[in-house]
């Protein structure tokens, strides 16, 4: 598969990049890379290069920022990635029964992806819902006041759709 | 109940539109300042009216744009600080979420007085479904005039853009934040410069948090006297809180600084009491690095006097036996939690997001989380208590931006006032993997540390 935007993504990419003075492209990274995640799924070497090319910048620039931030995924993930907040509030409302729920539901442990490739667990801090506890990512959109019988109809839900 | 001045409007049907914010008297403000007023007379009236930065460390905020240096010929950046991530913290989201035309209104007065033709939202990337909202009101401002060029027949351009960051509690820091939107990691810089000086791209820039900026409105809109009359001492104007933890009604709320933490906590009109009926154990009122207090002192300071919802009522005693407003995250321990365990989740939050530049902070917070598991899980010894506040005390002040002290402050907090229940888990390694410790003396008569 060549590493190339879609159109539609192009087109975004070129507005994003807009918004800085000339010769601030590099500013366009965080944006693109999220681009490039949103297609890809996940942020390879061959997509991180491409990146590199798109803003004139050196492959290097981009490895060392796509492995500081949380988000970007430096290895392929499940199609729904749960990222369960632990931090203490969200500990506090029962979030560690939480967790160890879905993993007993899923089989699997936190890192790990179901077989059928599409549920991935990861933990991850403080997201910010801490009054709507206990919460988790899954892609665009928050999941929040969870309890049991709500994952099992999240995941009977993404399960339904494929 | 309270004066309102950021949520008056959060519940009108229909208020994340222009049409209806417009309505309700949006954007007046923008006519008022751009009309009627010079930048300079915008910057006085911010600091009329001792508003203070409202992302945690209270730096006033007229202040801080009468730092913006203004060399003929060089762009001026305002960066709005929208990468709330400090635990327990989520007043943010609420606003721009629900009312995204008031940070858009703030943004637009606030570059006026700085005489900025930019402007960039930073966003924390996990808020994905926000710059969605954002953006669609800043079209919708930008069709009705209030944005783009020549805004209102002023001669006043200004843009906006929204840029989400990607998972980094450390670009919630000023420099950080810049260097992030500058495509790089967010590694703090070291000040001086700053940023008013040499921020964006080395341009004079100023980085405000999102409520701070949503304030500038009803500054402008009644003057920055009214504005300083709300409150009380240097607690001026109305504050947003996000409660969480063991509360019966969790959420933001917007509080004008003079109720006691008792009447927030307890009245129906607020947080409705602890969850369940049980008792209060501790709170750490002002994000996760700030403090925590057990029940008494926070109720009350060592003197005894009632503690009110403000900057000085909060900080009184100093660290000893009191605690900070910071950001506004109130965290609710009840008699069940585990402050052991609690400390442990922050001390791993910290590590977690150490940039690594300053070894204190990168080798220390590691330090801190491993000790507090040991101690937590039932391995720890009494010594290890005594080096946990060894760490933290070396992490403090010696380092680049405040993630140390951040990291630092929780601990040593926990430690103060708790250290009994330290020593319980260290005495009582089996019972502490099932039991914890409970409430003990933390909500008897005031009980101040040595």
């Amino acid at each position: 598969m060549s590493i190339q935007f879609t159109p539609e993504r192009h087109q975004k990419f070129e507005e994003i990049v807009a918004r800085y003075p000339q010769g601030r492209q590099k500013s366009a990274l965080l944006p693109v890379l999220h681009l490039a995640q949103e297609q890809f799924g996940w942020l390879s070497s061959d997509t991180m290069d491409y990146v590199a090319g798109l803003l004139s910048i050196t492959p290097i620039e981009v490895y060392e920022v796509a492995s500081f931030y949380s988000m970007y995924n430096l290895k392929p993930v499940g199609k729904y990635l749960f990222e369960v907040c632990q931090t203490g509030p969200c500990m506090v409302s029962g979030a560690n029964s939480i967790i160890n729920y879905i993993k007993q539901k899923l089989n699997i442990e936190v890192g790990e992806t179901t077989e059928d490739g599409l549920f991935t667990l990861k933990t991850v801090e403080c997201l910010g819902a801490c009054g709507y506890a206990p919460m988790m990512q899954v892609g665009k959109f928050y999941k929040e006041h969870l309890t049991p019988e709500k994952v099992d109809q999240i995941i009977a839900e993404y399960r339904n759709q494929n | 109940m309270g004066r309102k001045l950021l949520l008056h409007n959060a519940h009108v049907e229909g208020i994340r539109t222009y049409e209806v914010y417009r309505k309700t008297g949006g954007y007046r403000s923008v006519e008022k300042a751009l009309k009627t007023l010079t930048p300079d007379e915008v910057v006085e009236e911010v600091k009329t009216s001792g508003l203070r930065g409202r992302g945690g460390a209270g730096f006033p905020t007229g202040m801080k744009w009468s730092f913006i240096a203004k060399p003929e010929g060089v762009p001026r950046y305002l960066v709005v600080n929208a990468d709330e991530s400090e635990p327990g913290t989520f007043k943010d989201r609420y606003l721009m979420e629900y009312i995204p035309h008031a940070l858009i209104e703030g943004i637009i007065v606030s570059s006026y007085a700085l005489g900025a033709n930019t402007s960039y939202i930073y966003i924390r990337g996990e808020y994905a479904w926000i710059p969605d909202i954002l953006e669609h009101a800043i079209a919708e401002a930008k069709a009705n005039g209030f944005l783009g060029k020549n805004i209102l027949g002023t001669g006043f351009d200004l843009e906006i853009y929204v840029q989400r960051g990607a998972g980094a509690y450390i670009c919630g820091e000023e420099t950080a934040l810049i260097e992030s939107l500058e495509g790089k990691r967010g590694n703090p810089r070291i000040k001086p410069p700053f940023p008013a000086v040499k921020g964006l791209w080395d341009c004079p820039t100023v980085v405000n948090n999102v409520e701070s900026i949503a304030a500038v409105v009803p500054i402008i809109n009644d003057g920055g006297a009214e504005f300083a009359k709300i409150g009380v001492g240097r607690s001026t104007g109305t504050k947003l809180i996000s409660a969480c933890g063991n509360l019966n009604k969790p959420g933001v709320y917007e509080i004008d600084m003079t109720i006691s933490v008792e009447e927030f906590i307890y009245s129906d009109e607020w947080c409705g009491g602890i969850k369940g009926g049980k008792q209060l154990k501790a709170c750490i009122p002002g994000g996760s690095s700030v403090p925590i207090l057990p029940a008494n002192l926070l109720l009350k300071t060592a003197k005894g006097e009632t503690r009110y919802m403000n900057y000085e009522s909060l900080s009184d005693g100093g660290f000893a036996t009191g605690t900070m407003m910071g950001s506004g995250g109130f965290i609710v321990l009840d008699e069940d939690q585990c402050v052991v365990e609690h400390t442990y989740t922050l001390a791993r939050f910290y590590r977690h997001e150490s940039c690594g530049q300053c070894s204190p902070c990168r080798e220390g917070t590691g330090w801190m989380e491993k000790i507090l598991y040991k101690i937590e899980s039932g391995n720890g010894t009494l010594h290890d208590i005594d080096l946990l506040w060894d760490i933290q005390r070396k992490i403090e002040g010696n380092t680049i931006c405040p993630l140390g002290d951040a990291a630092a402050w929780p601990v040593a907090a926990a430690i103060r006032h708790f250290r009994d229940e330290f020593e319980w888990h260290v005495n009582n390694p089996e019972l502490c993997r099932t039991q914890n410790f409970g409430l003990a003396h933390y909500a008897d008569e005031i009980h101040v540390p040595a």
